[in-house]
């Protein structure tokens, strides 16, 4: 029996090509807004990725840093190994059960804010790998902001997601989301204070 | 005169006689069945031979053959003789119950780690190995995931649905 | 002196520490992204390497128990993710093993055009390896002035099966469609541009003092320790051993093309940097001269690019409308229902990193009984503390890397 479609079935208003910039009063040589927005617009064109590439996604990856598809037009360039540098956890690849507890402590080494990105299948679910040894998605250990689904994604794909996590950084959030219910009450149910 | 697969049948059973069975040839590979006591002497002897020197193994792993009581587990050998291109595959087979075979981590360093790999997957006691624990799965596990009576899924996932993915354990469904 | 050395003695330590005299250092399982996930817990008297603990697995996906359960060319994906830079050569290997199991034997425009997607492939890989050993040196132009080459690449492999990286191309017998002659202009344009890229990628690296200080006389091994280990592949032709499969036990038709095997001397990590650039010229050569075979079928023979074969190759529509036995075929194909002969085959091919071997145990039901790989990743590894051993860390690093370890390939 076929199976209802559940998500994507909204189509997206109209594509915006170009960003438009924060609202705000404009005059001759100032700008004036508020503090958030500043600073998301700030945040989210300087994010600094760490990419946590264990197999075939990370080499889209590689793919994705070199010049015909440049991460670095988005702010991504300095890529930083060290999760107390970085801000968003690029997660690309197969983790397996040996691999998870290694997974949540870079997650717990980051500092606030923070944001994850399940780049794959296997990341996001699993992938083609139903097996014994094999991490179900992630989210089963670490509390995931965008999936980008493929095997592995298009760089485009990629910068897709990346684009949706600018998005939730520039506009979605206020600037003290760790504060929120709904944000404690997430961490708490994966155990992590 | 160059090596062919009679030259080594010849030798072997000269050397071990009436001890090394099944000798086929499927796919003009030699293979041949050896009793696990003397898989060492077997290889040494392939080793040092001068005409035969099969000095490099290219592969070891295990197999489970749940159907032949007594000698579940396999352990197959693959050498390979560079000098004259002959490869040769032989087989060791040993109980469920008391998996112990002779390492081979004394003639060839690179059975190391694959005989961790089988013992991983399989149960196969390798005795004498320097380090026999498990490589590829998290240590704690306590079964061994190869043998055909374990499942493959990952028992504790609830959300996908046994008829629509084909799951259930069960091997060729 | 000796009333120091008495007070030194007297020093009281706190509670619970243990004294050593090497340092712990953990190069963890997520270490800059370019190598993959494997552990090793080295202990160093200084600089020095004292001794290397190696845990790998943290990237085990059961490919074997996986394959249990597959028909043959649903296997063909599994095959992919070994070793994820150059897919289409493990694709390749894993027909080939088929192939010889079910006895079908392939064309020769399907065998050269088989060669052709191999050498590509040798060459990405060999790109990233040779290019990262650069970036563990600090050279990081090199790496991405490569890296649009291999988009190159991937945009032929994209042409032709529609994927770029995990490629799963070719079907038991042959391709799914033939080449299009897009591809084959991409492919011209690739051997007319690359050689100059690998020139110039050459000259940065080959002879520049910084880099010959880090890589001359480290990370050596001799030829004899390398054969016990179970080296295949670049790393035992640095060593001075000239084992290629393509040349002892050819297939797909290699005894027609002329090449040579380059070898080292040292095993150290130049000379595989060397062998493995110069394969890449050799890569180079077969592929222009495979180029040149395949445009000389003319005719009918220009269009062949399966074996015909319908009871493992799926049969052409015509033919599945109108006659039984092909309808027959195609579904038992699509359903999976095809059963192999009984038997077992060992069948190994020239991977990026050594010999790629399947070993397919198949008791005549659909599914294989047992699969194995025989993954040179996996078995050259445990070479890393005899390579390392008493050499610096910064030295350790770069063999970490001249190893060309992947990690897919290490845990299946």
């Amino acid at each position: 029996m076929a199976r209802p479609v559940r998500f994507n079935v909204q189509a997206e208003a109209d594509v915006k090509l170009v960003k438009e910039g924060p609202e705000g009063y404009a005059g001759e040589g100032f700008f004036a807004t508020s503090l958030d927005k500043v600073v998301g617009l700030a945040r989210a064109n300087s994010m600094w990725p760490l990419p946590f590439a264990t197999s075939c996604c990370g080499i889209e990856f590689m793919a994705l840093m070199g010049s015909t598809y440049d991460f670095g037009r988005f702010g991504a360039e300095r890529v930083g190994f060290s999760p107390r540098q970085c801000d968003v956890l690029m997660v690309m690849g197969t983790i397996a059960k040996k691999m998870g507890p290694v997974v949540k402590e870079v997650y717990l080494q980051m500092a606030e804010p923070r944001w994850v990105m399940a780049v794959g299948a296997c990341a996001s679910s699993g992938g083609i790998f139903d097996t014994y040894s094999v991490l179900q998605g992630i989210d089963q250990i670490i509390p995931v902001d965008v999936y980008v689904p493929g095997c592995p994604p298009r760089p485009e794909a990629i910068i897709d997601g990346f684009m949706k996590v600018q998005e939730l950084v520039h506009n979605r959030e206020t600037i003290r989301r760790r504060n929120s219910d709904r944000y404690t009450e997430l961490m708490n149910s994966y155990g992590i204070q | 005169m160059p090596l062919t697969n009679d030259i080594i049948k010849q030798k072997l059973e000269e050397h071990f006689p009436g001890q090394l069975t099944s000798f086929e040839e499927p796919y003009g590979l030699l293979t041949f069945e050896a009793p696990k006591d003397i898989n060492l002497k077997v290889m040494q002897f392939l080793y040092d031979d001068p005409t035969l020197k099969f000095r490099f193994l290219t592969d070891l792993t295990g197999v489970h053959y749940p159907n032949r009581k007594g000698e579940e587990l396999a352990v197959v050998y693959h050498l390979h003789n560079l000098v004259d291109n002959i490869r040769l595959r032989f087989k060791v087979f040993t109980d469920v119950n008391h998996p112990d075979v002779f390492t081979a981590t004394s003639i060839f360093s690179s059975a190391n780690w694959m005989e961790r790999e089988t013992f991983d997957f399989y149960g196969v006691n390798f005795v004498g190995h320097p380090n026999l624990k498990r490589i590829l799965n998290v240590d704690e596990m306590d079964y061994f995931p190869m043998r055909k009576e374990f499942p493959l899924e990952d028992q504790t996932r609830a959300d996908k649905d046994d008829a629509m993915f084909g799951r259930g354990g069960h091997i060729g469904i | 002196m000796s009333e120091q050395i008495e007070q030194h003695q007297h020093v009281k330590l706190p509670e619970g520490s243990i004294e050593k005299t090497t340092t712990t250092l953990n190069m963890g399982p997520t270490h800059p992204a370019t190598h993959g996930v494997f552990q090793n817990i080295l202990e160093l008297d200084g600089e020095r390497i004292v001794s290397a603990d190696s845990t790998v697995g943290y990237i085990h996906r059961a490919f074997e128990k996986i394959a249990e359960r597959r028909p043959l060319y649903q296997i063909t994906p599994l095959t992919d993710r070994l070793n994820y830079c150059s897919s289409p050569i493990n694709n390749m290997g894993w027909h080939l093993t088929c192939e010889k199991l079910l006895g079908v034997k392939t064309p020769k425009r399907v065998d050269y055009l088989r060669v052709i997607i191999m050498e590509l492939a040798r060459i990405s890989d060999h790109l990233i390896c040779n290019s990262i050993v650069g970036v563990d040196a600090g050279a990081y132009t090199g790496f991405l002035y490569v890296m649009q080459y291999r988009e190159l690449i991937y945009e032929i492999y994209e042409e032709i099966c529609g994927s770029r990286l995990t490629t799963n191309i070719g079907r038991i017998g042959g391709f799914e469609r033939n080449f299009t002659n897009t591809a084959f202009t991409k492919l011209e344009k690739f051997l007319r541009e690359y050689p100059g890229v690998l020139k110039e990628f050459e000259n940065m690296f080959m002879r520049n003092r910084i880099f010959l200080e880090r890589t001359m006389g480290t990370g050596g091994i001799s030829a004899e320790r390398a054969l016990n280990y179970g080296f295949t592949g670049p790393n035992l032709r640095a060593t001075g051993v000239d084992y290629d499969v393509r040349v002892l036990q050819p297939y797909s038709s290699y005894e027609d093309f002329s090449f040579n095997v380059p070898v080292g001397s040292t095993g150290d990590n130049y000379d595989r940097w060397l062998v493995r650039e110069q394969e890449m010229w050799e890569s180079l050569g077969i592929l222009k001269q495979a180029y040149e075979k395949i445009q000389s079928f003319k005719g009918a023979d220009a269009e062949v690019f399966h074996a015909d074969v319908p009871e493992y190759y799926l049969p052409k529509k015509e033919d599945v409308y109108t006659k039984m036995e092909a309808l027959i075929w195609h579904f038992k194909i699509i359903m999976g229902e095809v059963e192999m002969p009984k038997g077992e085959v060992y069948h190994s091919v020239e991977g990026a990193n050594g010999e790629l071997g399947f070993y397919l145990i198949s008791d005549g039901g659909r599914t294989p009984f047992r699969l194995h790989f025989r993954r040179p990743c996996f078995i050259y590894y445990q070479s890393y503390l005899e390579l390392t051993k008493g050499s610096m860390l910064s030295d350790a690093v770069i063999t970490m890397s001249s190893l060309n370890l992947i990690a897919g390939e290490m845990d299946a």
